[in-house]
């Protein structure tokens, strides 16, 4: 296909892989932000190969293992309400609140519907005028275009049974709450593909200027994800910092204003609340005031619940680095994708996850 | 779910600057078709034009020249190496 096979060549892969071997000149470590990125690595064996000295440690980026538990919970009792119908990504499924998933809720007559698009939702409130539609927004700025659109055809629609939940999230905040912990040693950021190609590899600049952080966007393929390491090494090696764009054909600097416009007609800055990482201010999207007739947490009067995070459950430490999956003693033992314990397992970006079918132990 | 495969448009409804009428296109990959929005594109795209897709809606329009030019990119890092190798 095109635009694929080329950068999957292995004639072109090969030569790159010397090359990574010989960029490395000094020990690093690089925190690969992006859940999708993390599987890549492994998928493409990568992380087999890694030149020694070359420690890769996955990072914030998958938006199902950072949301909260008190979040989960708040999910689930809304799909237990008389009268609601909340609409999820899959992937949100199973994760396992304080009692149960959404899945057991729905067992239990919870109705609870997996679209593909946050337009699907607005298909739902549609053909259920009977139900109050939550789509529960989980997600970084890759889907956040897409649920304002969706906000603003509802409007235009004049559909008043359509409501999101956000707790959508911003990149580049969990980053700065992460450098600012000086338990977290990196040298580098293999920064993620799709969600720059929203904000632009212009937001990265901060972080080479306040922590002189390598910083190269990659995209997924065998050789992106090549020349990211090799760039990262080489900077490093160097004892340089900058961003480094190797994705250009989906990245620019500016990022996508379009879809920054139509976010910012919707959204406003918020403080949320991460698993792992607490509160951070500024690093979530709330709805503006103007559209809060589709804002779940007005129409439904929803206040978080005190929640527990799952007994013995590390996600929090693995989604800063500070810990792998293989440090967990219930990896692969009380924990699989069969039976996850927490969202790291369930989510098929999550580093539990990856490590499980990947087979490292 | 932030893994997306380029698209090639097959078919486009609406208009870039009319946010009153649906903004739909057709793509497709490897045989599969389907319709995505075009709301938020960062670029209205042509027929032909390959897009990527997220959760429905396309976020950006590939440009040929730039994807040209990561290969070339690609290719000089690589091209320490034997000519050779570098033939498919
Ligand atoms: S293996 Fe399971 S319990 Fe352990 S950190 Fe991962 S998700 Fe949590």
């Amino acid at each position: 296909m095109k635009y694929l096979d080329e950068f999957r060549d292995r004639a072109l892969a090969r030569p790159l892989v010397a090359e990574l071997r010989k960029s490395v000149t000094k020990p690093l470590r690089v925190m690969e932000i992006c859940g999708s990125h993390t599987m890549a690595i492994f998928r493409n064996g990568l992380r087999s190969i890694l030149p020694e000295g070359y420690t890769l440690i996955s990072g914030p980026g998958c938006p199902v293992c950072v949301t909260s538990a008190s979040h989960m919970d708040a999910f689930i009792s809304m799909a237990e309400r008389p009268g609601v119908r909340v609409a999820i990504f899959g992937d949100l499924f199973r994760v396992p609140g304080t009692h149960g998933s959404l899945a057991n809720a729905s067992s239990r007559g919870a109705k609870v519907d997996i679209v593909y698009s946050p337009m699907d939702a607005l298909d739902l409130a549609i053909r259920h005028p009977e139900d109050l539609i939550v789509f529960l927004g989980v997600g970084f700025e890759t889907t956040t275009p897409g649920i304002a659109a969706t906000i603003l055809a509802a409007k235009n629609r004049n559909v008043k049974n359509f409501t999101v939940f956000s707790t959508q999230k911003v990149m580049p905040p969990p980053l700065i709450a992460l450098l600012d912990d000086p338990g977290l040693k990196i040298d580098g950021l293999l920064c993620p593909g799709h969600v720059s190609s929203i904000i632009g590899a212009g937001a990265y600049q901060p972080l080479v200027d306040k922590y002189h952080l390598a910083c190269v966007v990659a995209g997924f393929e065998t050789t992106d994800l090549l020349n990211g390491l090799i760039l990262l090494a080489r900077q490093v090696g160097k004892g340089e910092a900058r961003v480094e764009n190797t994705y250009q054909r989906v990245v620019n600097w500016e990022g996508n204003l379009r879809a920054a416009r139509m976010v910012d007609e919707i959204f406003e800055p918020a403080d949320m609340e991460w698993r792992g990482l607490g509160v951070i201010p500024g690093s979530g999207l709330a709805i503006r005031p103007k559209y809060a007739d589709f804002n779940a947490e007005v129409r439904l009067d929803i206040t978080l619940p005190e929640a527990s995070e799952a007994k013995g459950c590390r996600c929090g430490e693995i989604l800063k680095g500070m810990s792998i999956p293989t440090e967990c003693p219930l990896f692969n033992t009380r924990c699989t994708p069969g039976n996850p314990i927490g969202p790291c397992m369930v989510s098929s970006e999550g580093t539990c996850a990856a490590y499980h079918k990947y087979g490292m132990d | 779910m932030c893994l997306a495969i380029p698209m090639r448009v097959t078919k486009i409804e609406g208009n870039p600057d009319d946010f009153t009428v649906s903004q739909i296109a057709t793509v497709d990959a490897d045989g599969i078709s389907k319709e995505i929005r075009l709301d938020v594109v960062d670029r209205w795209p042509d027929l032909g034009d390959y897009v990527i897709v997220h959760a429905g809606f396309a976020i950006h329009t590939l440009e040929a020249a730039e994807a040209e030019a990561n290969i070339r990119l690609l290719r000089e890092l690589a091209a320490c190496m034997p000519e050779e190798l570098l033939v498919k």
